[in-house]
């Protein structure tokens, strides 16, 4: 070089060797640092790097499934709601029926135990009316045979008469009811 | 002379006394491993490249193994060292591609901060970068790099275009830009980062180099102003010391942000 530039460089002129050595360890370094220890290093922060980014996934992940069951609990609680007070309608509604099939029932029970009383009472009567008429009958003749002093027992106008009387009795009393 | 064979031990030894100093640029001379041997390429400066290559490498390696998803110490180090040039360096200058390219800044940042730290070690209190050529090297790489991803992208036509048109320029002054450009991404990039490197280091160990062997000549002085003075300058070299570990630390860094840029820049999609 001091041929080429005709001067003197000084310490400023390399030693041909030295330059050749330099270049030579730095490349060996190179290449040791590329093979081997710059894809150690980046294999580790990528290891860190997907594990940090996985914990947060699997954080997101459960976050995700404690919302959707929160969700479900209050679909459910939603749900049992409007059931209970489905329920509560429907039994205030059954309750409601109950009551009016038990005034029915016992409407038709009394009206049942009036008709029946009625109908004996008529039956009583009836048998009554039957015992009188015979009785009366009896009586009346056996009054009349005592005041005329004849027996009117075998009188066919005798019972004529009194079947008459009876019968208008019937008609009076029957018209007063 | 014991003292100053001992804190620097590689400093060119062998010659006489009077060949120490001053210090200059013949303090940078390589010592040969085997001086008799005929190879003088193979000095203790190389062995120094090689022993740092090492222990960048098997640092590294062992950095990386047995990784990991929840760190112990030991990796946690290394992730907070990994994740400066990854993201604090890569990432911010080069966005959603800077994967690709962690690998050569790492391997940057490391070689040239362990070799600059050589130059505070006290078995090497040596500067690897300080002898020009590894710097050279290093910028001819990240030459090649920046400029290989540019064309590789935009093509030889698109990549010189983007890199010597600037957008929005009107085209009178194209002519003085063009050759501007040219000279500033072509040629002033890879020199000033191969020379910022070097000179840094070069003054930083020759500065050294003026504190503790000074002090320790005046110190061998029989005079007591000469004492004295030799004590408060072996004492200044500790504060040096301290200057200089932040400069490597620094060197090491600029470079690879540089290269970040640069590879960056090759990138864009406008200049």
């Amino acid at each position: 070089m001091t041929t080429i530039l005709e001067i003197d460089l000084g310490p400023l002129l390399p030693a041909f060797p030295e330059f050749i050595a330099g270049i030579v360890l730095f490349i060996i370094i190179w290449y040791v640092l590329a093979k081997k220890v710059v894809p150690s290093f980046e294999a580790t922060y990528a290891e860190r790097a997907a594990e940090i980014q996985g914990g947060i996934e699997k954080a997101e992940l459960a976050q995700a499934q404690a919302a959707e069951a929160l969700e479900q609990y209050r679909e459910q609680l939603a749900g049992a709601r409007e059931e209970a007070s489905s329920i509560r309608e429907e039994a205030k509604a059954q309750g409601a029926q109950i009551i009016a099939e038990m005034r029915a029932h016992a409407q038709d029970e009394a009206d049942r135990l009036l008709a029946q009383a009625k109908a004996q009472i008529d039956a009583e009567r009836a048998q009554a009316v039957q015992q009188l008429r015979t009785e009366v009958g009896g009586l009346a003749t056996s009054l009349a045979g005592k005041i005329v002093g004849e027996s009117l027992d075998d009188d066919e106008r005798a019972r004529r008469t009194v079947d008459r009387f009876i019968a208008d009795l019937e008609a009076n009393s029957q018209e007063k009811v | 002379m014991g003292l100053i064979g001992l804190i620097i031990p590689m400093e060119g030894g062998g010659g006489s006394e009077d060949s120490h100093w001053p210090p200059g640029v013949h303090s940078f001379d390589p010592k040969p491993l085997f001086p008799d041997a005929g190879m003088d390429w193979l000095n203790t400066y190389l062995l120094q490249a090689v022993v740092g290559a090492i222990i960048v490498i098997v640092v590294w390696l062992w950095l990386a193994k047995d990784q990991k998803v929840v760190p112990g110490f030991k990796q946690w180090c290394g992730e907070q060292l990994y994740n400066m040039v990854r993201n604090g360096i890569g990432r911010d200058a080069l966005g959603y591609e800077y994967k690709r390219f962690t690998p050569y800044l790492l391997a940057l940042f490391s070689f040239i901060l362990v070799n600059n730290l050589f130059g505070q070690f006290f078995l090497t209190m040596f500067p690897t970068f300080s002898r020009v050529g590894y710097a050279y090297g290093l910028a001819l790489l990240t030459w090649l790099l920046y400029n290989g991803v540019g064309i590789a992208k935009h093509g030889l036509g698109g990549y010189l275009k983007l890199m010597t048109v600037p957008k929005g320029v009107p085209w009178p002054l194209l002519i003085l830009i063009i050759p501007l450009e040219i000279l500033s991404n072509f040629i002033v990039r890879p020199v000033t980062l191969a020379l910022r490197l070097f000179a840094n280091l070069f003054a930083g160990h020759l500065v050294i180099i003026v504190f503790v062997v000074g002090g320790t000549l005046l110190l061998e002085q029989s005079s007591f102003l000469y004492a004295i003075a030799g004590g408060a300058s072996l004492l200044m070299a500790f504060p040096i010391f301290a200057l200089e570990l932040f400069v490597g630390v620094l060197q090491a860094y600029i470079f690879t942000v540089l290269t970040a840029q640069y590879v960056a820049s090759s990138l864009a999609e406008d200049h």
